[in-house]
């Protein structure tokens, strides 16, 4: 890492010029969006990822129309092969992992709004940012270029075990080239996310305004800070495992490999490896990367809730409390993704119990939420119906979690579809309705233009069934027994759950179609929707008291002193025409 | 672009809870930016080393064929050698504020090159052994973590040149400002080198 003092920054001129401007723009905002126009592109792709595997699923025999042009080799006549299918998987985890619920609610809304809600002109190192998103850009090209490789991507999952993925072309085709475009690219993520967490740190820490002390900071602040100390820390540890790995397929090493080891009949030549070490460096960032993707969903929920709940939120420090314990809790957790993997059984439940504990803190979140509607006229906008919508399939997928903490049911359930409908629920559509929430909340801000409501309506409620239509069923089939990672369910006992896999095929490809009223509603609005006032929620935090979208240097000049906490919603009626002081309001 | 941000109308004052602002640690400036910059990323890279180590001792205990050699002898060379340049910048830094202590700087920064040459000539010597980067895990995670250190050291390297740049066209509190983020970053690199030693030379 280099020395930071070579990108110091600060306050600096309004570009000029189409490059400056809107390509290589040190500008957070400019960068925010191009971070989630990179989420936007990822999602689209994992997700048509995600419909191969799930036609698959439902009709293994089945051809895909065109993908046997598309893919001749890894589907012959448009059926998905077994290693295709793996490949796919490994993608689709990957993308929608790293570039995805990593990038938009943290790197993407985070720098677009950090430095604007407390005060700031933009992040501390502007240059660094832009390196940042530019190294991201090129870690998702490496990833994606494993395509295009003859023996195509990876097969060995978004968690990359060893020794599969350190043998290299023996452990199966995608194990060769694709693998290690998979290790580089996450190498290269490494770096970038490295570089943004140290930004938003330091920006967090030394640009705030006068009076914006750390107590009066909003909650969707709050968390991208302590998501970015998380992932600071968590991408410390990934990187240098990856280097490992690296190292192990290009250099001949055996971090990862143990002696003896006879893959597709041949003895690997490496000695003195623990493939147990792959395990416990990639899930001390793995389990902590479960909160990077969804702790900025946490502070989205309560930061908008109580703008549409017309309160504050019940409890904000309590928030930030829990918020901290979470994210200390986080990183003794680890092993309970390890119960199988032949360490130690007296270690299971030395971890079982902090996973028990942290549930304590979520819930604890969660009650807040639901308190601070108690009693609220909630206003049902789009991104306020999307933030019901997160803590309702938090709350759901959160429950499940408490069944696979224990190692004893986690020992039969770990390598079936439940953990697959737990994780989808508690982070994959838990964080992507906060995204949502964020997208329409945050829109007018961004682009000075209000989104449609009505069509996030339809969006919103088609996504919400669609979704519970997808994963709950999942819990069912890994209680009855049914593997992951499978490509197809052919086995006499699984044969009966074959229909309740086509329905959940169904319900994906319509889930995913409704995203297109997403799509159009972006696009449209983009071009045509009303034009946004500077507050048209009637919020109370920085973001509202300058313009849509705001000028380059965030408020038009110095920044305003705060003289509030962020959630002065409901002052007594009466009192005035509004219901609510803003932060900036003397 | 539009221009000036507009504000809301001015709610009544009675309702509004008092409202003080509060002093906060927030005048930026650039050098103590970096300084904070320069702190969260030495937690990074403490990070990711703790994570080598551990890797390191817990892979070596649970080894059985283990194969432990003896550790080139011009590494306490070097590290006298990083050590010393750990204090020569110090000197600079002291002296940088009156304006003086650039020749300090340039010291420091060919005592860090000698440091990275004699790593590479401890390298040298291993391979005189037979021992290479993927002859056994004890001799892979040397220099992993030697070379880690090295490229870690590199960027002090480059760190400490642009500063010698900036301070030779500048001084005052600025400069002073600029080397003390510098050298918070050097005496971090040779207090990990010793970390690093004492764990190679006990379990390597």
């Amino acid at each position: 890492m280099s020395v930071p003092t070579a990108t110091v920054g600060g306050p600096h001129a309004a570009p000029r010029g189409f490059w400056r401007t809107h390509v290589f723009s040190v500008d957070h905002k400019v960068i925010g969006k191009q971070y989630l126009d990179l989420a936007l592109v990822a999602v689209v792709t994992g997700m048509v990822l995600s419909w191969l595997m799930r036609f698959h699923l439902g009709w293994p025999e089945t051809p895909i129309p065109g993908l046997g042009t598309v893919a001749p080799n890894a589907a012959p006549g448009g059926v998905v092969t077994p290693e295709y299918y793996l490949a796919l998987m490994t993608m689709h985890g990957t993308i929608m992992v790293f570039f995805v619920l990593t990038t938009a609610p943290f790197a993407g809304f985070g720098n677009y709004f950090l430095p604007i809600q407390i005060g700031a002109s933009d992040m501390a190192f502007p240059r660094m940012n832009m390196m940042s998103f530019w190294v991201t850009l090129v870690a998702f090209l490496v990833l994606i270029s494993a395509f295009f490789v003859p023996e195509g991507p990876a097969l060995s999952g978004w968690t990359a075990y060893a020794p599969l993925s350190a043998v290299g072309k023996d452990a199966g085709p995608g194990q060769g080239l694709g693998q290690t475009l998979w290790v580089v690219s996450i190498l290269i993520f490494c770096v970038a996310q490295l570089l943004g967490a140290l930004n938003f740190i330091v920006t967090t820490l030394d640009l705030r305004t006068k009076g914006m002390s750390l107590a009066r900071m909003p909650l969707s602040t709050w968390t991208w800070f302590v998501t970015s100390v998380i992932g600071l820390i968590a991408f410390a540890v990934l990187m240098p495992a990856c280097i490992l790995l690296l190292l192990d397929r290009v250099a001949g090493t055996s971090f990862f490999i143990p002696a003896g080891l006879v893959i597709s009949d041949r003895l690997q030549p490496h000695s003195g490896g623990s493939p147990l070490l792959w395990q416990h460096l990639f899930w001390f960032f793995g389990h902590p990367e479960v909160y990077i993707a969804i702790l900025p969903g946490f502070g989205i929920v309560s930061h908008i809730l109580p703008v549409f709940a017309r309160k504050p939120l019940l409890g904000p420090r309590v928030f930030i409390a829990c918020l901290i314990a979470i994210a200390f809790l986080s990183y003794t957790v680890w092993g309970h993704h390890m119960f199988l993997s032949g360490m130690n059984p007296f270690s299971a439940t030395l971890f079982s119990v902090p996973t028990l504990v942290i549930t304590i803190p979520a819930t604890i979140v969660t009650l807040l939420w639901i308190g601070t509607l108690y009693g609220a006229k909630l206003r049902f906008t789009t991104p306020a119906l999307f933030c019901l919508g997160f803590v309702s399939v938090f709350v759901s997928g959160g429950i499940s979690g408490f069944f696979l903490a224990q190692p004893s049911i986690d020992t039969y359930l770990h390598g079936t579809y439940f953990v697959v409908g737990h994780f989808h629920f508690v982070m994959g559509v838990a964080a992507m309705f906060g995204i949502f929430a964020a997208t329409y909340f945050w829109f007018p801000k961004m682009f000075g233009r209000m989104m449609s409501e009505t069509l996030g309506k339809w969006h919103f409620w088609l996504t919400f069934i669609g979704v519970y239509c997808v994963f709950m069923p999942m819990h069912y089939l890994g209680l009855a027994g049914n593997v992951r990672r499978y490509s197809a369910f052919t086995d006499d006992y699984l044969k009966p759950l074959i229909p309740l896999h086509r329905f959940i095929t169904v319900a994906a490809l319509f889930t995913g179609a409704v995203q297109l009223i997403f799509l159009f509603n972006l696009i449209r609005s983009r071009l045509r929707g009303a034009t946004a006032p500077a507050n048209p929620w009637q919020g109370t935090t920085l973001e509202w008291s300058t313009s849509s979208p705001p000028p380059h240097d965030n408020f038009g000049g110095p920044p305003p002193a705060v003289h509030r906490g962020p959630q002065e919603y409901g002052v007594p009626a009466g009192g005035g025409p509004t219901d609510y002081v803003m932060q900036a309001s003397p | 672009m539009t221009t000036i941000a507009s504000r809301p109308p001015a709610p009544p004052p009675p309702p509004a809870p008092p409202a003080v602002p509060v002093a906060t640690t927030t005048q930026p400036s650039g050098p103590s930016r970096a300084q904070t910059g320069v702190l969260v990323g030495i937690a990074t890279i403490t990070m990711s080393f703790a994570a080598l180590t551990s890797a390191l001792v817990v892979h070596q205990a649970a080894s059985p064929d283990w194969q432990h050699f003896e550790l080139p002898r011009i590494l306490y060379l070097n590290t006298l050698v990083l050590v010393a340049s750990s204090g020569t910048l110090d000197v600079a830094r002291r002296r940088i504020a009156r304006g003086t202590g650039l020749s300090w700087l340039s010291l420091t920064l060919v005592l860090g090159l000698l440091f990275v040459l004699g790593q590479v000539f401890a390298w040298q010597d291993l391979g005189a052994q037979g021992l290479f980067l993927a002859t056994s895990p004890s001799s892979s995670f040397f220099y992993v973590f030697t070379a880690l250190h090295g490229l870690h050291v590199l960027g002090g390297l480059a760190g400490l040149s642009y500063v010698l740049y900036r301070v030779s066209r500048m001084s005052g509190p600025a400069a002073q400002s600029a080397v003390g983020a510098a050298a918070l970053y050097w005496h971090f690199m040779a207090a990990l080198w010793l970390c690093l030693l004492a764990i190679l030379a006990l379990r390597i």
